[in-house]
């Protein structure tokens, strides 16, 4: 510490030390929140339900998402990225996952939203299997930090099915 | 103002001084920048508290103040150094040395 050089490295490594001790610690409140969202989406109409000529089903609807996540927001959020899958059991695969629509979320005031869209991405089958099939719609989130772990959720809303005839 | 940067050693009382008043401004900040950014639930107040934390720390401990030097060393006088001579070299450093060669 005799001299300007050895004080300001002192100073700075010191510093930057603190400032590293204190993203970790910032990152471990995170795990103190609890947090409660609530999730509904109907499907209001099925648009056209048709068989592709490569031989996949495929399907346009008009879905209403409406989603209250404010409570995934903590101080130490920089945004959530938030997507509604398509999933459903088919003989070939046990799991199917489509993404029909997905949003960021870049603040708190924006995570209580309600949207009237059809699917921003094409639900197709990997077959002919959509005719009269059940399916459950996934709101899955990721939960993006300042510092630290990303977070992972979802909410499974099931109960859904196909119409029994293409249209 | 240049003694306030390179040209003056610190004297050790300062030194100390020093060290201990950059770890307490450092660690006060951060205590302080924490619980605000977390009570207020606003990361960017933690950073720029911290930060001026850092800011007025470099003002206070690096230059070197005249409150770093309140004790300064006290060197003996030349004249008392010529009473107590300083130990002659011996013969059989220099003759190593020599061998060496």
């Amino acid at each position: 510490m005799h001299s300007f050089g050895y004080r300001a490295n002192a100073l700075l490594t010191f510093a930057l030390t603190i400032l590293a001790l204190m993203c970790v610690i910032a990152s471990f409140s995170d795990n103190l929140n609890h947090p409660t969202p609530t999730a509904q989406v109907q499907v209001l109409n099925i648009n056209w339900f048709q068989k592709q000529s490569s031989g996949n089903d495929e399907v346009s609807m008009t879905l209403n998402i409406s989603a209250d996540l404010q409570s995934l927001f903590t101080w130490n959020t920089k945004q959530v990225f938030v997507f509604l899958a398509a999933e459903y059991e088919t003989p070939k695969n046990s799991l199917n996952q489509i993404s029909l629509w997905d949003g960021i979320i870049p603040t708190k005031d924006n995570a209580r939203f309600w949207i009237h869209t059809s699917n921003k991405y094409r639900f197709v089958d990997q077959g002919s299997n959509l005719r009269g099939r059940d399916f459950n719609l996934t709101l899955h989130w990721h939960v993006m930090p300042k510092t630290g772990k990303m977070f992972a959720d979802k909410i499974v809303m099931s109960g859904y099915r196909l119409p029994a005839e293409f249209r | 103002m240049v003694w306030l940067f390179a040209s003056v050693r610190m004297d050790w009382q300062g030194q100390k001084l020093a060290e201990q008043l950059m770890q307490i401004l450092l660690l006060a900040s951060a205590v302080v920048g924490f619980g605000a950014g977390y009570v207020m639930g606003s990361f960017q107040m933690m950073i720029l508290i911290y930060a001026g934390g850092v800011v007025l720390t470099t003002l206070v401990t690096i230059p070197n103040w005249p409150f770093f030097n309140r004790h300064p060393l006290k060197w003996l006088d030349p004249s008392e150094s010529e009473k107590h001579p300083k130990p002659q070299r011996q013969q059989p450093v220099i003759s190593k040395k020599k061998s060496k060669k």
